[in-house]
């Protein structure tokens, strides 16, 4: 039922094989491209509904490839990149990547995030209620339930939750998340979001210590999980 | 030479002792100095013995043949002096440069030595395991084929994890390691290296964990101090029995972070516990595998904060590692 059509633009030739492998495995249409100028084209002449863009490519640096894709390209971009780059992946993120996977990557990792990349709605406003194990949260009556209990929650802990939540399965920068909930003013204490993120998981995660829910992606931000 | 001059009002002892006094000034310098130097001493102090003490002195005339002679003899013993001394200190210097260079070879021996042990034993599983599924005439079982697949993939996670090693030894190596300091909660960090150890299938001990209550945000470098505690948990779980204990505590004094990670093992050598932390050390009789360099990246992290990492036996049996660093505590409420 899948049929999504992915873009690979890698020059990797390895890589591009085992995406290509298991993504086809798993009922996606792929198309590959082997550097900036080929992948722009092909996502120019048949736009896929995800690119999978790796960010160090021979003949132009990724971030600008980004950069021209989210001119006009609406669908999900994922970035593929290599360790200890975490600033490089904030940037990528602040440029308009949805998500990014780190090499070497494991395969049910990839496939996750895909799924989830590509659930995204167009409009976040349109999913009111999120359900996921014993965590209930109604976006439009501003109602949190654990085990269906409710759960108390202060006007900032709700809204940083909702926000997490109405982006599900993506990556939030702390920059992005101190910014929407405190104020331009506020984007480099991130001990205000630390806090209220150990606050959080106390209230809604079974263990606050190996949380579900709230995942942390260690230098660049937080995730939100709501399904398997 | 300057000495030289102060021997003016040495007359009294006679000027015969004035030359052994100066010949002395000069094997001294010959010590220090490199050849010419020397060798214009030892030629000035000459003219400033026939100079100044030799009778008529203010004067280079000589009358007396013995003076003469002396003289000739002085010139001759202060140069050879001096080109010996400078030819022993000359040998002495290339040796010291060949033990130096016999060190590192021993060093990059033992290195290559077990960098091609670590990364040739999963490098040769991938090579043979692929190879064999990848023979169509080979009847392999179901279960042996999934055998095979699991023993390539802890494979890789290990080449990988040295690959991680050798990066961030290089990084420490070449200076280009940059703190990037943010408020931490210390807690998340230690769960965070721990399930970075479960998700690399590495067996499981019983971990304690006792991080204090109502501890303060730190600023550290997140990243790197996680990198510390996965080493430091690492060792403990890969060298000490199944059914030892590992605990940490963290705790914040006065305005130090400061993390312990301890286990029930054997502990380290008394004699070897200085050398734990040395790039490529091993213990004597430990267990293949390792490069010895998880300790000195967790020591070489903990130092780029400015910090200190100790070891040390505890009484009642086991190794104790003490990581203490200084830094900014936030005691932000909500």
């Amino acid at each position: 039922m899948n049929n999504a059509q992915i873009l690979i633009i890698d020059d990797e030739a390895q890589i591009r094989k085992l995406l290509a492998i298991i993504l086809q495995s798993n009922n996606y249409l792929v198309n590959e491209a082997v550097n900036a100028r080929d992948g722009l084209i092909a996502a120019a002449n048949h736009p896929p509904d995800l690119i999978l863009l790796d960010l160090g490519l021979p003949d132009e640096d990724g971030q600008i490839v980004l950069k021209k894709l989210r001119e006009w390209f609406t669908k999900p971009v994922m970035i593929i990149s290599v360790l200890n780059s975490e600033e490089e992946i904030v940037t990528a993120l602040d440029n308009g990547a949805n998500d990014y996977i780190i090499k070497p990557f494991r395969a049910a990792e990839l496939l996750a995030r895909i799924r989830s990349a590509l659930r995204l709605p167009a409009n976040i406003n349109d999913i009111p209620v999120i359900n996921f194990n014993n965590l209930f949260i109604d976006l439009s009556a501003r109602t949190v339930k654990k085990n269906n209990e409710l759960v108390k929650l202060t006007a900032t802990e709700y809204n940083l939750l909702a926000l997490l939540a109405k982006n599900e399965g993506k990556v939030l920068t702390h920059h992005y998340l101190l910014n929407q909930i405190w104020g331009p003013s506020y984007i480099n204490e991130s001990q205000y979001l630390r806090v209220y993120i150990v606050q959080l998981r106390k209230k809604i995660e079974d263990d606050p210590n190996r949380p579900t829910h709230i995942i942390t992606e260690s230098g660049v931000g937080y995730r939100f999980i709501a399904s398997e | 030479m300057v000495s030289a001059l102060s021997y003016f009002f040495v007359e009294i002892i006679g000027y015969r002792v004035v030359a052994y006094l100066l010949l002395v000034t000069v094997s001294i310098l010959a010590l220090f100095f490199d050849i010419l130097p020397v060798l214009l001493a030892a030629f000035l102090s000459a003219l400033i013995w026939d100079f100044f003490f030799i009778p008529p002195r203010f004067t280079f005339q000589v009358d007396n043949a013995e003076d003469f002679f002396l003289l000739i003899m002085y010139f001759v013993i202060a140069m050879v002096h001096s080109v010996l001394t400078y030819k022993i200190r000359q040998i002495q210097k290339e040796t010291g440069k060949k033990e130096e260079k016999a060190n590192t070879l021993k060093l990059y021996n033992t290195l290559l030595n077990s960098l091609s042990h670590e990364l040739r034993t999963p490098i040769s599983t991938i090579i043979g395991a692929s190879d064999n599924l990848l023979m169509k005439a080979n009847n392999i079982s179901e279960e042996n084929k999934s055998n095979l697949i699991s023993e390539i993939s802890v494979a890789s996670l290990r080449l990988n994890q040295q690959v991680e090693n050798l990066l961030n030894m290089s990084r420490l190596e070449s200076g280009s390691i940059q703190i990037k300091k943010d408020w931490c909660d210390i807690n998340e960090i230690i769960y965070a290296a721990i399930k970075r150890l479960e998700e690399n299938n590495i067996k499981e001990h019983f971990i304690n964990i006792n991080v204090k209550e109502n501890l303060p945000l730190f600023k550290l470098d997140g990243g790197l101090i996680e990198q510390v505690l996965y080493n430091l948990i690492y060792n403990a779980v890969i060298y000490t029995p199944l059914n030892s204990i590992i605990t940490i505590d963290a705790d914040c004094i006065n305005e130090c972070c400061v993390i312990t990670v301890e286990d029930t093992g054997e502990g380290f050598p008394p004699d070897e516990i200085e050398k734990v932390f040395e790039k490529f050390y091993r213990l004597k009789y430990s267990k293949t595998g390792g490069t010895g360099l998880g300790l000195s990246i967790a020591k070489g992290f903990v130092e780029a904060h400015r910090g200190t990492i100790k070891l040390e036996n505890k009484y009642s049996g086991g190794a104790k590692f003490i990581i203490n660093i200084p830094t900014e505590t936030s005691y932000l409420k909500v």
